[in-house]
């Protein structure tokens, strides 16, 4: 026992490493979709610049919502609300626009508060009540949808508030959520930008490892000093905002505002930040993979019109590309664990 | 010498239930404190008060001389008293280093910029595990794909590295195999060496007399008392443990059950 022991380490080969990695499901699932496509409809338009930018549309749309859903999915907690906001966040910014008068950098600046506002509530009643979030946003996800319909009804007798372009014109806040930077659309440059900050955040700071430490263990990570209950509200407040984000620009694009928008997005983003790797659980995942796993879904819900297949059976993709995921994920995660025995 | 912490009679109560009464205890520097007693005798609820988790409802408690009053586990990191639980030690799915840190994570950079120093992070996590003996393969591999000892061992290490003066120990050996328990022992004579104070939780009298200084015996929420390892001896220890009397008076009736079945067939 005194001779000292010999080394066990051993070396693992790069590929090994990026195997082990909780991304790489959706990355080598990127891939193959890209090259099916590419093989199936690249002679129909899928691989053309236009082609291109309208299948990242889709993802990023998706893409905005699954780069925060990962982190929170991470800290092992569950925003079935994200929908919900995207219908009330976006009458939040049109009803005080179209129909009291507001400049529409107040509405915009209005849609923001509302959404961290109902995000901070979200988390706090799942922090103190110790219920699951998967209940509390559930019920916020019905009591959202159905006071967005209540509320606009109400106001301007209708579902549906529109010919807010008109408003949009020469509004110093509205030029950083529309329009085309470089012949992109604004909401690839959010949703590259997103996903980048979120990344850093989780990979590179002391809150990103909290995050892990909340999701992983919670008493743990609280009886070492992690601040667990705040790391959870301010991921909560950061899905109601990137919902927010999502609704402002989706607003602006289209000039209109509709009580029923986002609906079932929620579970699209978990969908997307579960192809990516991201554990359910909590406390593993990643934010890259929440976003490839938002590309994935937007390949193929874009790549399908391209072939030509009808766009109905796109959620019978969706079903069984989750599914592979989450097999595929659940080999690989486990491998890893056993990589370095 | 001024103990690290000092209890004076401490009580605790649950609703009806009393959980402790009139504990008083002291763990001096380079010490191992063994805190023995059945299930149920007010260990874990005597720690819990030393490490912030629930304040006493009677007596005080006194860290170097000074009377506190912990709200949080973190005000009582902060004066020095670190506890590893048996099951709370470590998070399985991260990596060693990001665990070594969690909650004390060095930084750099200034502002939006300050950011987790992973690269220092892993340098000093490094250190810190060979110092005190531990072969790490990887820092970044995953917790989970360590040993329970290695696990223990490594939430040792992270305590004295960051400066536990105390050094509370919930049954750290209790789920671990004969070699497994021996590393872990191992740190614990080390971290004492260091001046550390040791309380180390067990239900195993081979493991408590191995490194023991001092052996309180808990039962029912009350100390039955407290004793130098050199007032006492390996068997009255184990006898403490095991309840004494009352063990003996189950033998009689066991042997009584034994020779009434032996009658019936």
């Amino acid at each position: 026992m005194n001779e000292a022991p010999p080394s066990r380490l051993r070396k693992v080969s790069p590929v090994r490493r990026l195997m082990a990695r909780p991304e790489f499901g959706s990355l080598a699932g990127v891939i193959l979709v890209f090259a099916f496509f590419a093989v199936v409809a690249g002679d129909r338009g899928f691989l053309t610049p236009m082609g291109t930018v309208n299948y990242l549309e889709v993802a990023a749309q998706l893409g905005l919502l699954a780069s925060t859903v990962s982190l929170l999915m991470i800290a092992g907690e569950f925003d079935l609300s994200v929908g919900s906001m995207i219908g009330a966040a976006g009458m939040a910014l049109a009803i005080p626009v179209a129909v009291w008068g507001w400049p529409m950098w107040a509405g915009i600046l209005l849609a923001f508060a509302f959404a961290a506002l109902f995000g901070y509530l979200n988390g706090y009643l799942v922090v103190r009540t110790g219920l699951p979030s998967f209940i509390v946003t559930l019920a916020s996800l019905f009591v959202l949808r159905g006071g967005t319909l209540g509320f606009t009804r109400w106001i301007t007798s209708r579902t549906r508030v529109s010919g807010l372009h008109a408003y949009a014109q020469g509004d110093p806040l509205s030029a950083l959520f529309s329009g085309h930077p470089l012949g992109v659309p604004i909401s690839i440059w959010w949703w590259v930008l997103l996903t980048l900050v979120a990344s850093f955040v989780l990979l590179k700071t002391p809150f990103g490892n909290w995050i892990f430490g909340a999701g992983g263990d919670p008493r743990a990570a609280h009886a070492v000093g992690v601040p667990v209950a705040r790391v959870k509200i301010t991921l909560f407040v950061a899905t109601a905002v990137s919902a927010a984000l999502l609704a402002v620009i989706q607003v602006l694009d289209t000039g209109s505002a509709d009580v029923l928008r986002g609906e079932l997005k929620e579970l699209e983003a978990i969908a997307a930040a579960v192809i990516g790797g991201n554990l359910l659980t909590g406390g593993y995942g990643s934010v890259i993979g929440g976003s490839l796993g938002a590309l994935l879904l937007g390949m193929v819900k874009q790549g399908i019109f391209f072939t030509g297949i009808n766009t109905d059976w796109f959620k019978v993709f969706l079903g069984t590309l989750l599914l592979a995921a989450v097999l595929l994920n659940d080999y690989l995660r486990k491998k890893a664990l056993e990589a370095t025995r | 010498m001024t103990p690290l912490v000092e209890a004076r009679g401490i009580g605790k109560y649950f609703g009806p239930v009393v959980a402790l009464k009139d504990i008083s205890l002291r763990v001096l520097p380079g010490e191992v404190h063994c805190l023995l007693g059945d299930n149920g005798a007010g260990k874990s609820t005597l720690i819990k008060i030393f490490s912030g988790v629930f304040p006493p409802d009677e007596g005080e408690l006194l860290v170097e001389g000074e009377p506190v009053r912990f709200q949080s586990p973190k005000q009582a990191m902060d004066r020095g008293i670190a506890t590893v639980y048996q099951d709370l030690a470590m998070i399985p799915l991260i990596s060693i280093v990001r665990n070594f840190f969690l909650g004390r994570e060095p930084t750099v950079g200034w502002g939006p910029w300050k950011r987790f120093d992973l690269r220092t992070a892993e340098a000093i996590a490094r250190r810190a595990l060979s110092e005190i003996g531990i072969e790490v393969r990887d820092v970044h591999q995953a917790v989970g794909t360590l040993s329970g000892g290695e696990r223990q061992s490594v939430a040792i290490a992270r305590a004295v590295h960051f400066g536990a003066k105390v050094l509370i120990l919930d049954e750290p050996t209790s789920a671990l195999g004969v070699k497994e328990a021996a590393v872990v022992l191992r740190y614990i004579v080390e971290a004492k060496k260091r001046g550390v104070g040791v309380v180390f939780i067990t239900h195993n009298v081979h493991h408590a007399w191995a490194v023991g200084d001092v052996f309180t015996l808990l039962n029912r929420g009350r100390s039955m008392g407290t004793f130098r390892r050199e007032e006492t001896t390996r068997e009255a220890v184990l006898q403490m443990m095991a309840g004494g009397e009352e063990l003996a008076s189950l033998e009689v009736e066991l042997a009584e059950i034994a020779r009434t079945k032996g009658g019936e067939a």
